[in-house]
């Protein structure tokens, strides 16, 4: 592209990033986010896999924390922060991949529902409400069981049940996009319906998309980890398998807290970093999109 | 909005939208039913839609269904046939989904392979629990849920709405069965100087006691699973009930109100409170699911002998039937509610009433 | 039926004479409002919306306030019952019957709220309760303040109904049951529940269409005149409010530009501004002038950055280079009653109007602001050139 273009990308970005800055509750969010990633990307180079294997523990059984293992050691003396650690990269790469899987989902079929008229869009609306209604984490757990463990299954799992609210979301505004006039002028001049979507709803509904995702990836997560507690995991170590080891073992009974406390304090940890993020973008992106409305 | 008259002649009454007080009645009873109907017709459909999601989902099992049933336990060949007719595998698809479907509707949801007793009455037993469960939640965390949001809309940027909208921000993020594992290490089995007062799981204990004391026992072991519900549910009903009362509150008929010389917290009893409770409440309900999840971890944790510990059991056995049977339950009973709900709003709200 | 209907399209310019009112009612004053200022205060800043505006209104008089949406003239109203938002600043004086409003305690507020004067909201939609029956909303004062029982307010409710052409059964219904017209119709007998003294009306007939407009202005002339209520009638069109009322105030930018005598203000502004206001609307039901209004260029000022001198200069058709300088305030025209804003009006001023009109005698100069202008001033052969042209 031009520089003109170049240009102008940039100043939308500083200005972005100068309204973005205002909300402090979403900079604090970023910043634990850009810490929690950057600790999960790091961990293989930091610590070795082989040491979350039972059979080669080294720590006691259950041991509160002392100086060899900062954080104590779980039923079989393998050290939480070590899997602490490990756990993090499934947490965050199956919130991330299913958040994105039901954000593709949902502005696919938001963005179709909301393009075509008549029967199309209202057996795609009556798939939506009635996912919408469906308690998701139920329908999550028999997917997941029928499906038998693993990420991918996880992922698709979590995935294919939480997309109905932003659908709703994408079609509303696909409808308000294109309510506006310049979209009827391109149907006049015999824009197609792939044009349409394509170059005139999708770029208009992308910051609304991109703000959600964020908000979803926490939503996921919390998903994820309560999938792993009720046995339906991934098989690996993750924050709410600890969790479910933990309760297990019965580590709540025996006053074990360090085993109970520091996986649920990540997962609020980084869920909140979400949330506060995904309502930061909300609140910066939602008036632009108003503006370009007009 | 624009006006429903046609002609210029306002005064008149007889040009009004109905001829009379009695007509106005009659047209707006018969427009109440058709929605009713037509919602009900949809409920049908979304439970129609379940049955089929289930019985292809359920079809999704890797491998022969059968083994599933015998693991673990030597079989020989013509048992296997005999259990595969008798599942009837043997038949074609099209025969066997409507024999599940036919079974379905006469409440046959098969036979458990762990308990070896009909699915029906295994989710019978369980219903009660969970329904005490579940109720006593609701109640509770819709109550105190509008309660706070109401006062946290009305003193909008107070420490209060401030502190309260932050602490739901902080359960929106917390897993359920989570703070289930907290509230149990903390007050059933105890930290440190706290002894642990309350049971650490199930309904009742071997020593229930007869008669009063026996709701006192129950009670005592309702009050953590409880306390878990609610505060997970409740933050929302907050939320939601405090962004509705500021939508109200910028009305301007509140304005009226306030002209009219009504003191403050008349202003918000009789007119911006009404008008917020309405959605919210029907809000509250269309999310029943949300509830239904919960009831789930929350039973898991405290064991409490519920659909959802059944629902937990099946997964971990796996016993597909239970599993099944349940999923059809949990997910008709939230169809059920949001139906009810959808339709009671428009039965009692006058803005939508007539339409 | 109380109200005349239908064939009437052409309503009078002005329906009450200034000899109307019943000697002696004159003197006494409803309302007086005294260097009245409203700013609210946002994260931004502290935004003007009322800055310095004093007002009387005697017993049984009708004044009409006018401006475009922005001027402070609905900030203003609001004022009057101490309705604005929290974030408002209010200071100044609101003498209601002589007692000010401003410094009331709560209860004595409560007390005074629409059983002394009574608001009839803009937009009656939104005005009404969607939840509640209109009666019982329309009673819902008179229970408040002690005025009647429950089963008297039933009867003054239907009493009220039929007072303003519905019929009593239309109690029982919802707001949204009801037309746009039926509405302000209700919110009218509402304001009259506790016999207030006086009525604030904001832009009561602005979402309706001409004809129910026309109705609604005529229910209003007839009831205050036949109860001899005093009336602020709050509207951006100048037309409506001269047929209605016997004295007007334009605001412009929180300030009132001009006041005096309806036909005087209607039929000869001397402040461009309410020259503009009276040509951008027609007559009520005059269809010629309704298909040609002459709009006014540009945007109200920002409020937080208002232009030097006479705010309106930036606009002003007529502007002059001191414009942007001078201080502005009401001076007197011919009519000592009749007082405008603007240096053109000023004495001292040598008028240079671009075009023939108001204004042109130079032969004014020298005379000291208060004194009252000679008789051959200014406004004389305007108001004969003026008139014809709106006048039906």
């Amino acid at each position: 592209m031009n520089q003109f273009t170049w240009s102008r990308r940039r100043t939308a970005l500083s200005r972005f990033w100068t309204e973005f800055r205002r909300h402090r509750a979403g900079l604090l969010g970023a910043v634990v986010l850009l810490v929690a990633v950057a600790l999960a990307v790091m961990t293989p180079f930091v610590s070795d896999p082989a040491d979350l294997d039972v059979t080669r523990a080294t720590g006691d059984k259950m041991a509160p924390p002392d100086l060899s293992f900062p954080l104590g050691t779980d039923e079989s003396g393998r050290s939480i922060l070590v899997m602490l650690l490990w756990g993090s990269r499934v947490s965050l790469l199956i919130g991330f991949m299913s958040a994105l899987l039901s954000m593709v989902i949902g502005t696919m079929i938001g963005v179709l529902a909301g393009h075509f008229r008549g029967w199309l869009s209202a057996v795609l609306m009556r798939i939506t409400d009635w996912f919408l209604v469906l308690p998701t984490l139920v329908l999550a757990l028999v997917l997941a069981a029928v499906l038998g463990g693993g990420s991918s299954t996880l992922i698709l799992a979590i995935g294919v049940t939480s997309w109905a609210s932003t659908a709703r979301l994408i079609r509303a505004q696909t409808l308000a996009v294109e309510a506006r006039p310049y979209i009827e002028r391109s149907k006049v001049l015999g824009a197609g319906h792939w044009h349409i979507m394509t170059r005139h709803v999708l770029p208009s509904v992308a910051p609304l998309v991109l703000a959600n995702t964020t908000l979803m990836v926490g939503t996921a997560i919390v998903l994820e980890s309560t999938l792993a507690f009720l046995g339906a995991g991934s098989g690996q170590v993750s924050w709410g398998g600890m969790l479910r080891g933990s309760y297990d073992w019965g580590a709540a009974t025996s006053g074990a807290w360090w085993y109970i406390l520091t996986p649920g304090f990540c997962i609020v940890a980084v869920v909140m970093a979400f949330t506060l993020c995904g309502r930061a973008l909300e609140a910066v992106l939602n008036p632009r999109l108003r503006e370009a409305g007009r | 909005m624009a006006a429903p008259l046609g002609t210029p002649l306002d005064s008149d009454p007889v040009a009004g939208p109905a001829a009379g007080p009695e007509a106005e009645q009659h047209a707006s009873r018969g427009g109440v039913l058709r929605y009713a109907l037509a919602k009900l017709g949809g409920a049908a459909l979304s439970i129609a839609m379940v049955i089929v999601a289930t019985f292809f989902l359920f079809r999704l099992v890797p491998g022969d269904p059968t083994i599933a049933y015998t693991r673990d336990v030597p079989i020989t060949p013509e048992q296997l046939d005999l259990l595969r007719r008798q599942m009837g595998l043997d038949r074609p698809l099209p025969q066997q989904f409507i024999d599940f479907v036919l079974k379905t509707l006469r409440l046959d949801l098969g036979t458990s392979y762990e308990y070896k007793r009909p699915v029906a009455e295994l989710i019978g037993e369980r219903v009660g629990p969970t329904l005490l469960l579940a109720g006593v939640g609701l109640v509770v965390a819709v109550s105190l849920g509008l309660w706070q949001g109401t006062r946290a809309a009305w003193h909008h940027g107070g420490r209060l709405d401030r502190v309260s909208t932050g602490i739901s921000l902080v359960l929106w993020s917390v897993p359920t069965f989570w703070l289930g594992l907290l509230l149990l290490m903390v007050f059933a089995a105890g930290v440190g100087p706290v002894p642990g007062i309350f049971p650490t799981r199930g309904m009742e204990g071997v020593d229930a006691p007869d008669g009063p004391a026996y709701l006192f026992h129950v009670a005592q072991h309702l009050a953590l699973p409880c306390l878990t519900l609610v505060a997970v549910v409740y933050a929302q009903y907050l939320l939601v009930m405090r962004s509705s009362l500021l939508e109200e509150i910028g009305q301007d008929y509140v304005t009226t109100a306030r002209a009219k010389g009504l003191r403050d917290d008349e202003v918000r009893r009789r007119h911006a409170v009404p008008n917020a409770l309405l959605p919210t409440v029907t809000l509250v309900f269309m999310h029943i699911g949300f509830v239904v999840a919960g009831a789930v971890s929350v039973e898991t944790v405290y064991s409490w002998p519920g659909l959802g510990l059944l629902f937990y059991k099946a997964i971990q056995g796996p016993d597909f039937a239970v599993m099944q049977g349940t999923f059809m339950v949990l997910c008709v009973a939230v169809i059920v509610m949001n139906t009810l709900a959808d339709v009671a709003y428009h039965f009692l709200d006058p803005r939508v009433r007539s339409t | 039926m109380t109200v005349p209907v239908g064939g009437e399209m052409t309503v009078p310019r002005t329906t009450r004479q200034e000899g109307d009112r019943a000697p002696g009612s004159e003197n006494v004053t409803m309302l007086e409002l005294r260097d009245l200022t409203v700013t609210y205060r946002i994260a931004a800043g502290e935004v003007p919306a009322v800055r310095g505006v004093s007002l009387a209104l005697a017993r049984g008089e009708a004044l009409g306030i006018a401006g475009e949406s922005g001027s402070g003239k609905s900030t203003l109203a609001m004022a009057l019952l101490r309705l604005l938002p929290r974030d408002a600043r209010v200071s100044g004086e609101i003498l209601l019957d002589g007692e000010d409003v401003l410094t009331m305690p709560w209860g004595r507020l409560r007390a005074v709220r629409w059983a002394s004067a009574s608001i009839v909201f803009q937009g009656a939609h939104h005005a009404l309760n969607p939840v509640h029956r209109i009666g019982d909303q329309i009673a819902e004062p008179l229970l408040v303040h002690g005025l009647a029982s429950p089963a008297e307010s039933r009867r003054k409710v239907a009493e009220l109904l039929e007072q303003v052409g519905l019929p009593a059964w239309r109690g029982r219904s919802y707001s949204h049951e009801l037309s746009g017209g039926q509405r302000q119709r209700v919110m009218i007998a509402m304001a009259l529940a506790c016999e207030p003294h006086l009525i604030v009306a904001d832009e009561p007939t602005t979402a309706l269409d001409v004809m129910i407009q026309a109705q609604v202005l005529e229910l209003i002339r007839s009831l205050i005149a036949r109860r001899g209520l005093s009336l602020i009638m709050i509207s951006h069109d100048l037309s409506v409010l001269a047929a209605t009322c016997e004295r007007l105030a334009v605001m412009y930018a929180g300030r009132v530009v001009e006041t005096g005598p309806s036909g005087a203000v209607f039929g000869d502004a001397r402040h461009p501004y309410s020259r503009a206001l009276a040509d951008a609307f027609p007559l009520v039901g005059d269809p010629a002038s309704r298909r040609a209004p002459r709009g006014l260029g540009g945007d109200p000022p920002d409020p937080m950055d208002l232009p030097s001198g006479c705010s309106f200069h930036p606009r002003c058709p007529a502007a002059l280079p001191e414009c942007s300088t001078a201080a502005v305030e009401l001076w007197p025209t011919t009519d000592p009653r009749h007082t405008a804003a603007c240096v053109l009006v000023h004495p001292e001023t040598t008028p240079r109007l671009p075009h023939g009109g108001a204004a042109e005698d130079p032969g004014s100069g020298g005379a000291p602001p208060q004194q009252e202008p000679a008789p051959h001033a200014p406004g004389t052969p305007a108001s004969t050139t003026v008139r014809p042209e709106v006048a039906p």
